[in-house]
């Protein structure tokens, strides 16, 4: 391919690209985000190829350059949010969605819905007994407004042409030719988009802040270290569609004024790694990115950094410190990162989703942005949804959506009509909200104000199975370990916190053990070094401030109201059900059963370590479970 | 009204004057804040969090960390605050070795003073960390992590003012450690043993190794006959712990307290270091002129000399052979001593008062054992020890008369004295070089640029029809520097000091803490000292000529010399 060396080449390009886009007149898009992947939709995809090349029926994987009739696109997209449901395919043009697709699918596919176009009612999706052909019109896809993951799932993930024929590198195009530094600034000052990664910073004035900076060279950073549990927003949007991002990236270096970025992947997406090197590769092939972009003398070259497992390391100074090949610890502040960040350079570090944001607020302006969410929260965020939920996968939703909203309509209320009790946001940083806070708008400054924090996106629904303390020690045990173990109060503090809720959940909490832990929290969030540990308490406060009477009912009753801390269940031989056939006594690994036989045999307490063994083999149903 | 560059602090108002951080300007109200991880020398760290204080909004900020700003309002003693620390310093007494009293660090320890000051009076949480096994490997350092509070000044100071980077972090939560590579033994690592990680640690998790046992053992023992010698910088580091100014030349005082203690025979180092200057000067004149390999690095700290052994190997062609001053005067003292045992006395045992912790590891070397393969320093005891081997003996210090050195090594001159402070032993290299002798032209020397307490220092001096070119480096990391430098062509010298405690043997980690910025009274107590001297110069020692003529004669290089090399 030949380098680009003008906007019209540019231009030329992406017009080839977009008419052999719309001669795939029929397409077959197959699902390659981690989570269908793992379920074996590449074989899928494979064997798709081999069917339609047996029928002899065109297939076109990546668009070509040249002029050619029409043929069936078979693409390895992105992911679609609905990983629930995968393996999941899209047939276009009729935007069908198959879900739970099965190798053994695919001869059917290929026959009834690639060459006659009929719909295979099996693969589609039902909800309530009603069947949606269409994805657009599942309830999970319905409420959603796609902005940032608009193209996951409907292209070629790994392909540039594709990106292009979708309207690609208009904004770059706009901001080297048309824009001013300062204007693209200040265009995303006006829309007041806000840093995706968790804090809600301002963009534009980290960027205007940036670009203020007399020391040169200067870097853009790109965080993709997304580490909470249960979070794969920025996951998807690397693997689905990377150029979105590096676009923002580029766009961020001409504003700036900065030549080199980073990206910061976390070591468990190898997938996001590949699609991004693929990406870059063609971009710097294209000329688009690296020496000379499209012949303005503009170069920007891109790296990608690889991280090693470290949760703290998306802490803007310990992921800079992690690039530069040091232990990722937070350092003290200031200097900012804007000041001394990258190799102790001005640095803009932002997280995936925000710079994927970029490009659309360039092409279509900081007041179409604002049309979305509450004005000082605009636009949309995405969210991965979790728990006991009944549609769990990625969403994207304006600002301001209400809790709700996501949590009945786009998730499907909850997994086998259990009641709803708490969902956790925000991830180990965040706090638990209860069934009163369902209507608050998930923005920034709301949920903040509620105790919680949007943080990176995750989103964890619980029932009433689910314990509030055992959440309150998840969370703990998570920060416990991935501490940096830098500052005492983290390092010291959260082991301590950790070692009262765990003696709690096993049935030993003392008196006072609560207000231990809110004076621990206390001094925690206020004497910590960093974000991390600032918040890490959070999980703790919430839960105890909605729900203190779990807490309690585990330290002064011995017992889990959720029944779900094993060391707190008893389990009891109801005497009257009792054969006394001795199968519990048998199958007991620890010999906390005795009895004689044909009459009612006895649990000691003292040995049993409640596996449940005697339970499952019971067959007249006399072992009891107590909470 | 807000004023121009004012502040408060608890209500009184204070200027900001160029202050880095609060805690500068916190010290100037008379508030001295608990802190671990802030040392003036170092980066600041803002990990022990114990110098919280809280603005009028009552946000609260690590004040060794924040900016002053003109107008702020800052409380230094609120109830929350003081919680705080508290909790704190709780959370760090649970996870830490609490065997204060049989602690080599007890009465010195920071953890120790602060929990007094800040009121601890129980711990709430029970201490389950297991005792890690200590690292013995070092003769000069022992490291034990039950006592480590993850400070990191050790670490800090290791990589950035040394630049050897033998210890960091490692691991996770609160199972982080302070860890050599790999955890290997220090004894396997980079570690150069120059124990400025000892000196900074606030607590006992690094430690000097304590030869004291071996010591009383030799003097308790009526068939040996006990030498001893004392560096430069031993005699104006040891006041600031014996009730003395720190700084005071207590050198006469030292003498007396070793006679009471039971030494044979007291000498000075100094007397060693003449015998340095001249057989560095002779090595340096050779090299110049018959085309040797310089720049000539000097070759008296033995921490640089493992640097340069470590990391730097291809630069030992460089490194002068001659001993240190302590390796060449123990050699010379054994040897003269080998037929000369006073009646009764069958063993000689001879100990070394150093400001080092690196000469407890040079004095172990295998290069400088006597033919019957024991080593001619027996034992090196530092400026710390000694203050405790003082303290053991109840001698009241500041009572003592003084008294002078020994004969027969009774005479030492002002030169062989200033090597304990950076520039030292080029000053006196340059003495004998340039042959000067009178006052104007010692003080044409004293000029030149070697004095004072910069890291680097560079001076040029003509000898003979061309220019010597000089460098006097203090601190590893400028050695480095300074080693990349010559390497790279961009840097030029012919001789080059090299001290690895910043400001020289001063500031010694066997000597007691004293920040950078106080070091200046240690170096100027030397040059008085220098400048009262009758004999300025080392070849002008009568004393140097007797023993080339009687004891060196003909075995110059046997005793005076060493082969980096050769291993």
């Amino acid at each position: 391919m030949l380098k680009l060396n003008s906007r019209e080449e540019l231009a030329a390009l992406r017009e080839v690209c977009k008419k052999s886009f719309a001669l795939e007149t029929k397409k077959v898009l197959v699902c390659g985000g981690t989570g269908c992947v793992a379920g074996g939709s590449l074989q899928i995809l494979a064997r798709i190829k081999e069917l339609l090349d047996e029928h002899n029926i065109p297939v076109e994987a990546d668009l070509a350059d040249e002029p050619h009739g029409e043929v069936v696109g078979l693409k390895k997209s992105g992911c679609h949010g609905f990983c629930e449901m995968g393996p999941l395919v899209r047939i276009e043009p009729q935007g069908w969605l198959y879900t739970k697709v099965k190798l053994e699918d695919c001869e059917e596919i290929v026959a009834r819905t690639v060459i006659c176009g009929e719909f295979i009612d099996r693969l589609g999706y039902r909800q309530n007994g009603e069947l949606y052909k269409k994805q657009a019109e599942i309830p999970f896809y319905e409420k959603q407004t796609r902005v940032v993951l608009e193209s996951c799932g409907h292209i070629n993930a790994g392909s540039l042409r594709e990106y292009l024929a979708v309207g690609g590198y208009t904004a770059l195009e706009k901001c080297r030719f048309e824009l001013e530094p300062a204007d693209i600034i200040k265009t995303v000052s006006d829309s007041n988009l806000r840093g995706r990664g968790g804090g809600g910073f301002l963009t534009g004035k980290k960027w205007a802040s940036c670009a203020r900076q007399k020391e040169t060279p200067k870097y853009i950073v790109c965080n993709g270290d997304e580490g909470d549990p249960g979070a794969f927003m920025d996951r998807s949007v690397m693997e689905g569609d990377p150029h979105k991002m590096l676009e923002g990236m580029i766009i961020a270096g001409i504003a700036i004024g900065s030549t080199e970025g980073y990206i910061y992947v976390r070591a468990e997406y190898p997938l996001a790694v590949e699609r991004l090197k693929i990406a870059i590769s063609e971009a710097e092939e294209f000329g688009i990115l690296g020496d000379n972009i499209l012949g303005t003398g503009f170069s920007f070259h891109m790296y990608i950094n690889r991280g090693a497992g470290a949760f703290v390391c998306g802490e803007g100074s310990a992921l800079t410190a992690s690039i530069e090949g040091k232990r990722g610890m937070p350092r003290v502040k200031p200097p900012r990162t804007v000041e001394h960040g990258l190799f102790d350079k001005p640095t803009n570090l932002n997280n995936v989703e925000t710079y994927a944001n970029i490009a659309q607020i360039i092409n279509k302006g900081a007041d179409w942005y604002k049309t979305m969410g509450p004005e000082n929260s605009p636009g949309t965020k995405a969210f991965a949804l979790t728990g006991k939920i009944k549609n769990t996968g990625l969403i994207e939703v304006p600002m301001g959506t209400t809790l709700r909203e996501v949590i009945f309509d786009i998730g499907g209320g909850m997994r086998d009509g259990m009641k709803f009790k708490a969902v956790q946001i925000g991830g180990p940083s965040g706090g638990c909200l209860t069934e009163k806070d369902l209507d608050i708008p998930l923005d920034f400054d709301s949920l903040q104000k509620a105790g919680a924090m949007i943080g990176s996106g995750g989103l964890v629904v619980m029932d009433d199975k689910t314990c509030m303390v055992e959440v309150a020690r998840f969370f703990m045990n998570f920060t416990q370990n991935e501490s940096c173990g830098k500052c005492v109060p983290c390092r010291e503090g959260t082991k301590r916190m950790l070692e009262i809720l765990t003696r709690i959940t096993e049935g030993n909490g003392q008196d006072g053990d609560i207000e231990m832990l809110e004076e621990l929290a206390d001094t925690i969030s206020h004497t910590a070094l960093c974000g991390l540990g600032k918040t890490a308490a959070s999980p703790v406060v919430s839960t105890i401030k909605n729900f203190r009477s779990e807490y309690e009912a585990h330290i002064y009753e011995k017992r889990c109201p959720a029944g779900e801390c094993s060391k707190l269940k008893r389990f009891v031989i109801d005497p009257d059900k009792c054969k006394g056939c001795s199968k519990c006594a048998r199958n007991c690994p620890v010999k906390a059963i005795d009895g004689v036989i044909k009459s009612p045999f006895v649990i000691d307490q003292t040995k049993c370590i409640k596996c449940g063994a005697c339970k499952t083999n019971c067959s007249f149903g006399a072992v009891k479970e107590e909470a | 009204m807000q004023i121009a560059n004012m502040m408060e602090v608890d209500g009184i108002p204070v200027k900001i004057e160029g202050e880095r951080n609060l805690l500068e300007v916190i010290s100037k109200t008379g508030i001295k804040l608990p802190v671990f991880c802030y040392h003036s020398d170092l980066s600041i760290y803002g990990a022990c969090r114990m110098c919280m204080v809280e603005d009028e909004r009552g946000r609260m900020m690590a004040a060794c960390s924040t900016v002053p700003m003109e107008g702020m309002k800052i409380k230094t003693n609120t109830g929350k605050l003081r919680q705080y620390r508290r909790n704190i310093l709780e959370l760090l007494l649970a996870s830490h070795c609490r065997d204060c009293t049989t602690c080599e660090k007890s009465g010195k320890c920071s953890l120790q003073e602060l929990a007094a000051q800040v009121g601890i009076s129980t711990i709430r949480f029970p201490n389950d960390k297991e005792a890690p096994v200590k690292d013995e490997s070092s003769p000069a350092i022992v490291r034990d992590a039950s006592k480590c509070i993850l400070c990191g000044d050790c670490v800090r100071e290791c990589n950035e003012i040394q630049h050897v980077g033998a210890i960091d972090f490692a691991h996770r939560g609160s199972k982080a450690v302070i860890s050599t590579a790999f955890g290997k033994p220090l004894i396997e690592t980079v570690c150069v043993h120059g124990g400025q990680c000892a000196a900074h640690c606030p607590t006992g998790a690094i430690v000097v190794r304590n030869d004291t046992a071996k010591v009383w053992k030799a003097l308790d023992r009526k068939d040996t006959f006990v030498t001893c010698e004392i560096a430069p910088a031993v005699r104006v580091g040891i006041g600031k712990e014996l009730g003395l100014g720190d700084g005071e030349n207590a050198m006469g005082r030292i003498i007396a307290a070793l006679h009471r203690m039971g030494f044979d025979k007291v000498f000075d180092t100094a007397t060693g270091a003449d015998l340095t200057v001249i057989e560095e000067t002779n090595e340096f004149v050779n090299r110049l002129e018959n085309g040797g390999k310089l720049p000539l690095f000097t070759s008296c700290c033995p921490a640089w000399v493992q640097l340069v052994e470590k990391k730097y190997p291809e630069f030992l062609p460089n490194v002068s052979t001659c001993r240190s001053p302590m390796s060449m005067f123990s050699a010379v003292i054994k040897e003269y001593y080998k037929d000369k045992l006073p009646e009764g006395k069958t063993r000689h045992y001879h100990v070394a008062f150093m400001p080092c912790t690196g000469k407890k590891f040079e004095a172990k070397r295998d290069e400088f054992k006597d033919e019957n393969g024991v080593n001619v320093t027996d034992d090196v005891i530092t400026t710390q020890e000694l203050i405790g081997m003082i303290k053991r003996s109840g001698i009241m210090f500041g009572e003592l008369e003084p008294e002078a050195v020994d004969l027969p090594f009774g005479t030492m001159s002002g030169a062989g004295v200033i090597f304990g402070v950076t520039g030292g032993v080029t000053e006196a290299v340059l003495r004998k070089v340039s042959g000067a002798a009178s006052r104007t032209e010692l003080a044409q020397i004293e000029y030149t640029g070697v004095r004072g307490m910069d890291d680097v220092k560079e001076a040029v001096i003509p000898y003979g029809d061309r220019n010597v070119r000089i460098a006097v480096v203090s601190g590893l990391a400028n050695a480095r520097t300074i080693l990349r430098g010559i390497k790279s062509g961009e840097m030029h010298y012919d001789l080059v000091e090299v001290m690895a405690c910043p400001g020289g043997c001063i500031s010694g980690a066997g000597q007691p803490y004293i920040s950078h910025r106080h070091r200046e009274k240690r170096g100027e107590s030397l040059y008085r000292s220098d400048r009262a001297s009758t004999i300025k110069t080392s070849q002008d020692n009568p004393l140097v000529n007797e023993l080339y003529s009687g004891v060196i004669a003909g075995r110059e290089h046997e005793l005076l010399h060493v082969d980096y090399i050769k291993k």
